[in-house]
């Protein structure tokens, strides 16, 4: 039942992701990155995916992408799994999906011109007139703020971080894509330059109508510009909800610790004393049962018996805890 | 401040060349702190933060160009020979740098590492050393330190590791301690830990501190004085409370406001500022914030504003347009 | 309105002055092998004696206006061995190392790109290759089929193979894992094109640099072929096989082997200049500070 690629399904969420598993082998050793992720977006919605270093964010957005095969569990992007895909169907499903990285300036191929680089979806896809490609590169470059006749000859290394940042925008955006995964994609600039790049993901989100994973470590940034928040650790999600409820009430104790843990630029809050204890453990030899147990205030033996599973713990607010900040254990 | 500076940076100004012409990175800078403070240097890349601080710490590239005066503890850094300035790095004046991963030595062990500085420093013999080295590890939070003597710096997280840089930093007891983007490679959780530990040894052994970032988070309730860094020059200085609330530079201002607020709703546009920093190699002749400040005008663009005072005492700011901002009121 | 960012300063700084200085030295380098080549390209056109003719009576003379730099053990014009004598240097030391860079460097790439057990496989290969003496395997090869112009440029362009391949390996290993690279995968882009049009561009210019001085050292290694006399044969002049020669007039005419080693010298210097000045360039491009 393999419908045209181009046909979208109404009502149904634009990405569903099901019990995602995604392993790779590390010396003789496996490293857990992502154990078991659900998660849903509905169309038009921006989902944050926040988490520190090594909870396996990054590797979730890759494997949604398919550019690192899953273990196991399926990704639905507009009712049709991408796992099963492969070669010229995968290839063609890329299109409607894309992809925006940490390092701007490293996800540019240092050798090439800005003209060619934007161009390159274009050719891929098969639009073979020249003139057509050079209009829709000149239309996407105004869109993302950058003058074309200054920037369609230079190379990448000529640009700032955020220039390129905007280039790399540019290039996710010349095929009109649906959805777009965001990897970190101001954490290497500037304070001053992410306000702008993130205003200007806002401005285009609306514009050519898209969806998008935002992927970051980062909570304020996160809570900026999704709609809803999926805190991920150690492979495994925490808490699901929507942004404001999420940050003014969190269910999960890790949640709670990100956000005291957040440097907030006024001098009259005090840091508090950080609860957080001890080290995030390995990826290669995770706890059993709750993943988070062994920084947890409230951990106790069912925790450590038990792996908790997402349930509803408010208004479409999602926990996986055994004994959450709020609601019933 | 009361009392004699511990260190103070007096005109100092660093030149670059480059093949692209001469670049200024550090431009007349003037900053001071007394023993047991806390001052935080906060401003974006290419500010000339790293090398202000390098510039103190007498470690700059081969072919710069240092002028001014560093006097710390009473001696001028930049007029003293190689090995008194040696014997001073380190036991006196110490440093914790960014990436723990290149800071500390690969192939060397932690334990090596630590007691190497302790032997040199102190004079302390092998096992005097080793002792100190299981006390100091302990001392910043890390587990089973006996263990940890024999590990390589791959072998331990970036927490961990910095963590280590620390107790090394700490190790000869020293006055002052340079923090140069200490956290910024970290998770926000082990950030705070790690900010915590610096801020409890600080005030276990009364020694000043300087903290380096770009974030104005880190400094907001951890420092007594903050300078604002932009092009090379220090555009703003203040008490921390009084930076934050009757901020006088926009630029200070604009930086606060671009920084996504947790309790601010989502979808709220950032105020941001436009364009990017100016090329150091071609500085502009009036203010270099000017092109991107809302409230420049034509005298912004001939001429460079220079430090003044404000009314508060310790507040100085560099602006011909500055804002007046009552105290208290929200920006 | 997204706010435009780029400002008309960046017009003004049109494209980066690169002025990595290209000194005196690496001009004069350009000069000399320039000038090499254009007498081993030009030879026929000119008026030069033949470097077979034998003037029995003119043996080891010196310099003068009919034979500018004297002539040889056997009469033939010095000069003009030289001449054409760089000819073969060259067409060796430029055509071995070719073999090298396509097949080695089209190895290298492969291997670095898609890793696994294709590369397992070309790594070993190599590493066979690499074991066996290579002088023993030039002479059995010349022994077998023959001593000529081809088999030498042949075993000399297989032997540099390995090292080609190390090179270009190398230096894909690192561009591949880059997110330029991921970026083109996740656009959808055949493995073909990503090789062709994202790693290509960025490996060629180090293997460039690479080739140059193969060039070098394979003009070397012919010349020390031919001076052992299992180079090319005679009576073709290599600058090799000249200085094997003048090695038995060393005492009444030194001239004779020093001449052409000095020209080898130079030449070989020249192509080392220029390809670590290339290596130098091409190493790191990103960004400024």
């Amino acid at each position: 039942m393999m419908q045209p690629v181009s046909q979208p399904v109404s009502g149904d969420p634009l990405l569903k992701v099901e019990n995602l598993v995604v392993e790779y082998p590390l010396g003789n050793k496996t490293v857990h990155a992502v154990s078991g992720v659900s998660l849903e977006i509905a169309r038009g919605e921006t989902l944050g995916l926040v988490g520190e270093s090594g909870c396996g964010k990054s590797t979730l957005g890759r494997a949604v992408m398919q550019l690192r095969r899953p273990a196991s569990g399926k990704v639905l992007f507009d009712g049709q799994d991408l796992t099963a895909m492969q070669g010229d169907t995968l290839r063609r499903m890329r299109r409607r999906v894309q992809l925006i990285f940490q390092d701007p300036i490293a996800s540019l191929n240092p050798r090439r011109r800005i003209g060619d680089i934007i161009a390159e979806p274009l050719i891929i896809s098969g639009v073979k007139d020249a003139k057509k490609r050079e209009q829709l590169v000149h239309d996407v470059l105004g869109a993302v703020g950058l003058d074309p006749q200054l920037v369609i000859g230079r190379l990448p290394h000529e640009f700032s971080g955020g220039q390129c940042q905007r280039i790399c925008i540019a290039r996710a955006l010349v095929l009109n894509p649906e959805f777009i995964i965001c990897d970190e994609p101001v954490s290497a600039l500037d304070v001053s330059i992410r306000a702008q790049i993130l205003n200007l993901l806002e401005e285009m989100k609306a514009r050519y109508g898209l969806t998008l994973l935002f992927i970051a470590h980062d909570l304020a940034v996160v809570k900026a510009v999704s709609d809803r928040v999926a805190v991920m650790y150690l492979g495994r999600l925490c808490e699901v909800g929507p942004s404001e409820q999420l940050f003014a009430q969190p269910a999960h104790p890790y949640t709670a610790l990100l956000i005291e843990a957040i440097p907030v630029p006024d001098p009259d809050v005090r840091p508090a004393e950080s609860v957080a204890v001890g080290e995030p453990p390995s990826p290669i030899a995770p706890p059993s049962g709750c993943r988070f147990r062994t920084r947890c205030p409230r951990a106790d033996q069912r925790c450590s018996d038990e792996m908790p599973e997402l349930r509803e713990v408010a208004p479409a607010q999602f926990v996986a805890c055994h004994h959450p900040l709020i609601g019933a254990a | 401040m009361t009392g004699p500076a511990l260190l103070s940076v007096e005109g100092v100004a660093v030149d670059l060349p480059t093949p692209r012409g001469n670049l200024r990175a550090v431009d007349h800078v003037d900053l001071s702190i007394g023993p047991g403070q806390t001052l935080g240097i906060v401003g974006e890349s290419g500010c000339g933060k790293t090398m202000l601080s390098r510039a103190i710490l007498q470690l700059l590239p081969k072919k710069a160009k240092l002028s001014g005066r560093v006097i710390f503890d009473g001696q001028d850094l930049v007029r003293l020979d190689r090995e008194r300035l040696r014997k001073l790095r380190g036991r006196s004046l110490a440093v914790v740098f960014q990436d723990p991963m290149t800071s500390l030595n690969p192939v060397l062990t932690i334990g090596t590492q630590l007691i190497e500085t302790l032997q040199e420093h102190l004079e302390l013999d092998g096992v005097a050393a080793k002792m100190r080295s299981i006390e100091l590890l302990a001392a910043v939070g890390i587990p089973a330190p006996e263990q940890r003597l024999m590990q390589y710096p791959h072998q331990l997280s970036g927490g961990m590791r910095q963590r280590v840089a620390i107790a090394i930093a700490l190790s000869c007891e020293p006055k002052l301690l340079i923090a140069d983007e200490p956290t910024t490679a970290l998770d926000v959780t082990i950030q705070a830990q790690i900010l915590d530990l610096l801020a409890r040894e600080q005030r276990r052994r009364h020694m000043a501190m300087i903290i380096i970032t770009h974030d104005l988070g880190v400094v907001a309730g951890r420092t007594d004085e903050v300078a604002v860094m932009y092009a090379g020059r220090v555009v703003e200085r203040a008490p921390t409370p009084d930076l934050f609330k009757k901020m006088r530079m926009p630029y200070t201002e604009a930086l606060l406001a671009a920084i996504p607020k947790i309790d601010a709703k989502p979808h709220t546009p950032l105020p941001a500022i436009s364009g990017r920093p100016p090329d150091p190699t071609r500085p502009l002749k009036g203010c270099s914030f000017s092109p991107r400040c809302k409230y420049a005008w034509a005298q912004c663009q001939i001429e460079k504003p220079r430090l003044e005072d404000a009314d508060s005492p310790g507040h100085q700011y560099a602006c011909f347009r500055p804002l007046n901002i009552p105290a208290g009121a929200p920006a | 309105m997204a706010t435009l960012e780029l400002s008309i300063d960046q017009a003004a700084i049109a494209s980066p002055v690169r002025t990595r200085r290209l000194g005196p030295l690496f001009w004069m380098a350009i000069g000399w092998m320039t000038f090499v080549f254009a007498l081993a390209a030009f030879a026929d056109l000119l008026p030069l004696p033949s470097p077979f003719d034998m003037d029995m009576l003119e043996r080891r003379a010196p310099m003068s206006a009919a034979h500018w730099l004297g002539t040889d053990g056997l009469g033939r014009d010095v000069l003009s061995r030289l001449i054409y004598g760089a000819r073969i240097s060259l067409i060796v030391g430029l055509c071995a190392p070719v073999i090298g860079l396509t097949i080695g460097g089209a190895l290298g790439i492969l291997a670095g790109y898609f890793r696994g057990r294709f590369e397992t496989l070309v790594v070993g290969s190599m590493d066979v290759l690499l074991a066996f003496p290579p002088l023993i395997l030039a002479l059995a090869v010349t022994a077998y089929l023959g001593q000529s112009l081809l088999n030498l440029t042949g075993i000399l362009g297989v032997l540099g193979i390995p090292a080609f391949m190390r090179v270009a390996r190398a230096t894909t290993l690192t561009l591949a894992r880059r997110e330029f690279v991921i970026a083109a995968q996740a656009l959808g882009a055949s493995h073909a094109r990503i090789l062709l049009r994202e790693l290509l561009p960025n490996v060629f210019l180090p293997l460039f640099a690479f080739f140059l001085l193969g060039v070098a050292v394979t003009i070397v290694v012919e010349g020390a072929l031919s001076f052992l006399g299992l180079g090319v044969p005679p009576p073709i002049s290599s600058w090799g096989i000249m200085i094997g020669e003048g090695r038995e007039s060393l005492e009444i005419a030194p001239r004779l082997a020093f001449i052409p080693a000095v020209t080898m010298f130079l030449t070989v210097l020249s192509f080392n200049l220029v390809g670590d000045t290339l290596r130098a360039l091409t190493d790191p491009r990103q960004g400024a500070l």
